[in-house]
């Protein structure tokens, strides 16, 4: 006689430590083995886009500020790119420098996070620490240059809010050289442990023309072994000015696009941001940095899509103008949003705790999502 | 020390009791709290942090407060748990991992029972631990429960067999499962513990080395599975079972699987101590013997005891703080594909090796 078995339906959130933030993931499982997975979203949503109308143009910066809030100032340059763009406002060289400046250490910071806390959900704590020391170096860069240590409201629409602080490139490039040899420990500590490569390597496999036509971008779609990265393809700012590389996923040690591929694409891209800000510090013009803020922005009338490339992928601004000095629409292409699709994918045939390895190496974060 | 206390109490039975109890109180529930705050210490020292630092010097107060603040709480049980189940289970738990303490010898003097069969004792209390999870998962009505519990009971039976096999080629060597008389044969210098081969001079000892080196290894792999450590802390995963097993409990309860986590650490750090390193005799002589005073040498005994067992709870937390997790089935795979063949390889090789 055969034993009556049926799946069971498991909640993982929106309350459990490792689904970063508030994600409900409906799990159908057969005993430990995953049928389905359906993720609900949707808790943390704030009405970014409705607000944004009721707002003028400088006032929305503060709301960018806190969709992908680990990677802030990225989504306050990629606002003031599409504004400015909208407006043809040309902007003083010194705030470019300072912009890419801060973008890139910000991109470092927000990999720090994803690192550690994808060490955390595989069960290795130290790394974690070790990750936040150094975010901690970063946001104490930050909080000198404009007072603010999560939530910035930096980047300004024509400029900056302030003027960076006079100890700003010593500390900056004290961090640099403080930052390379921790890469190499933490590569030791947990990239090339073979426990860390057994549960990371052939888990979750991502195949380059899947993750094309899901949508993904930013580290995801690079680990798949496609090389497309905004900085190099669509540049914006004066990112073609520099020398640095697009590492792409090559599964040194499982199948191209796994999830140890995804996990170690973003240690290689804090190697490169690094190489990004040792060419920039040393070249910072003298400037004004309000030079170029408007006194009233009103761009004309006309609509514009503009995109950056974010720490999480491509996030793109619609901004649809009436001449007014409010926008009649801001749209945003959130890279998480995009990114979580492929989850359900990605996840069939797998065990619950690969379910785990697979959420954090996407690395998504819920106020972009929900927005 | 058990005539003594017969001589004290007058009584044979009472005499048992307090002896077969004196480790737990002695030393045990010191122990527990101990290894709690050095635990938080040794990971924060670890990743660059303090630990806890403000309720007494460095925080050694912390356990203590922390306690306190359990005991305080209120007993939470949701509605749907069997309410018989959920509330026998930790009080099984803490007695299958704090009875264990029971065979095992501290010191020449200092001992709760021994009894002849203490190895087997120690196993078949330590297994208790199993029915205990079992029933916390089930009872507790919560998928996370249930899963835990699932895995935890897989796991622990699994690695129960190398542990036994380990076990059993050790008592053919000693020809004991007295633990007290397995100690004694490991007497004087450190070149007669059972990790280089034992007592007895010859090619049978020399034989045995690698042999007692990969059981060793085998027997410290599978006990830190049966006590939930990690890399096999599999039942407990917080990032994907919240906190498996004991999800649902709250306050004391849940201390006392805290407190017999850390006891079943002890516990098994000190069974290897006795199987392979000497048990409770010094690796150098005693300054009691040289010094001509007899009541020093159980004291010295006791701390090496101590230190042994404590260095390998040392070397569990480093190892938690340091590796990432296994998955399940890799678990298993490293149980049923590697540990046991080779832990049945070493009990024919050491079967051949004694009968010559």
């Amino acid at each position: 006689m055969a034993i009556k078995t049926e799946e069971m339906v498991l909640n993982m959130g929106p309350q459990h430590p490792s689904t970063h933030g508030v994600l409900r993931l409906e799990l159908d499982l057969e005993g430990e083995l995953v049928l389905d997975v359906k993720p609900h979203i949707g808790y943390l949503h704030r009405c970014f886009e409705k607000h944004c109308e009721a707002m003028t143009y400088p006032q929305v910066v503060p709301y960018t500020d806190r969709m992908d809030y680990l990677a802030s100032m990225s989504n306050n340059f990629g606002y003031a790119v599409a504004v400015e763009r909208l407006m043809g406002i040309e902007v003083p060289e010194r705030v470019e420098y300072i912009r890419v400046i801060m973008a890139e250490l910000q991109r470092i910071a927000s990999h720090a996070v994803a690192l550690g806390t994808y060490g955390v959900d595989i069960g290795a704590f130290t790394p974690f620490l070790f990750l936040f020391a150094e975010r901690e170096k970063i946001l104490t860069i930050f909080e000198d240059t404009c007072g603010a240590r999560l939530l910035y409201n930096y980047i300004w629409v024509g400029g900056l809010s302030h003027d960076i602080h006079p100890d700003f490139v010593r500390k900056t490039k004290q961090f640099v050289q403080e930052f390379k040899p921790r890469i190499t420990e933490l590569n030791n500590l947990l990239s090339y442990n073979k426990i860390f490569v057994e549960r990371t390597a052939n888990i979750g496999i991502l195949p380059a023309d899947v993750a094309i036509n899901y949508g993904m971008t930013g580290p995801n779609l690079r680990a798949s072994g496609v090389k497309w990265d905004l900085r190099k393809d669509d540049p914006y700012s004066i990112y073609d000015r520099f020398d640095f590389d697009i590492p792409v996923g090559e599964g040194l040690y499982g199948t191209v696009g796994d999830s140890w591929d995804r996990y170690y694409l973003r240690v290689l891209e804090m190697e490169q941001s690094l190489r990004i800000i040792e060419q920039a510090i040393d070249n910072i013009p003298e400037g004004d940095v309000h030079e170029a803020v408007p006194k009233r922005i009103k761009p004309p009338k006309g609509s514009i899509y503009s995109r950056v490339e974010n720490p999480k992928g491509e996030l793109g601004y619609f901004i649809i103008s009436d001449g007014s000095l409010n926008p009649f629409r801001v749209k945003v292409r959130a890279p998480s949003f995009v990114n979580m699709e492929v989850f359900n994918e990605l996840c069939k045939g797998h065990f619950v705790a690969d379910i785990i390895t697979i959420l954090g190496s996407i690395d998504v974060v819920l106020g972009e999502i929900d927005r | 020390m058990y005539e003594f206390l017969v001589d004290l109490l007058g009584n044979n039975i009472a005499a048992f009791f307090v002896a077969a109890s004196l480790p737990l109180f002695l030393f045990i529930l010191p122990y527990a709290l101990f290894a709690v705050l050095a635990e938080r210490k040794v990971s924060a020292h670890m990743q660059d942090r303090l630990g806890p630092m403000r309720t007494g010097f460095h925080g050694i107060l912390q356990t203590i407060a922390d306690i306190f603040k359990l005991i305080q709480k209120e007993n939470i049980r949701s509605s749907q748990t069997d309410k018989i189940l959920f509330n026998t289970a930790p009080y099984l738990v803490f007695m299958g991992s704090f009875a264990a303490f029971a065979a095992l010898p501290f010191s020449s003097w200092f001992m709760g029972t021994s009894i002849d069969v203490g190895l087997f004792y120690f196993l078949a209390i330590s297994s208790f631990v199993v029915a205990g999870i079992l029933m916390a998962g089930w009872s507790s009505n919560n998928k996370y429960s249930l899963l835990g519990a699932m895995r935890s009971v897989s796991q622990i039976i699994s690695y129960e067999i190398p542990t036994a096999i380990i076990v059993l080629t050790m008592v053919m060597i000693t020809g004991s499962l007295n633990l007290d008389t397995i100690s004694d044969q490991q007497t004087s210098s450190f070149w007669n513990w059972y990790i280089f081969g034992g007592a007895e001079l010859g090619l049978g000892k020399f034989l045995l080395i690698p042999l007692m080196l990969a059981s060793f290894i085998i027997i410290f792999i599978s006990t830190l599975a049966e006590v939930n450590r990690t890399p096999f802390d599999i039942p407990e995963a917080e990032s994907e079972l919240v906190a498996g097993f004991f999800t649902e409990y709250s306050g004391m309860k849940f201390a006392m699987f805290f407190l017999a986590e850390y006891a079943n650490m002890l516990a098994v750090s000190f069974l290897v101590t006795v199987l392979f390193f000497g048990g409770y005799h010094s690796p150098i002589g005693y300054l009691g013997n040289s010094f001509g005073i007899e009541w020093l040498v159980p004291m010295e005994q006791f701390l090496w005891f101590s230190t042994k067992g404590l260095t390998f709870v040392f070397v569990q937390m480093w190892l938690r703080w340091t590796l990432p997790r296994l998955r399940v089935d890799q678990l298993m795979t490293v149980c049923w594909k590697y540990l046991i063949p080779y832990s049945v390889a070493i009990l024919l090789l050491v079967g051949l090796i004694t009968l010559i």
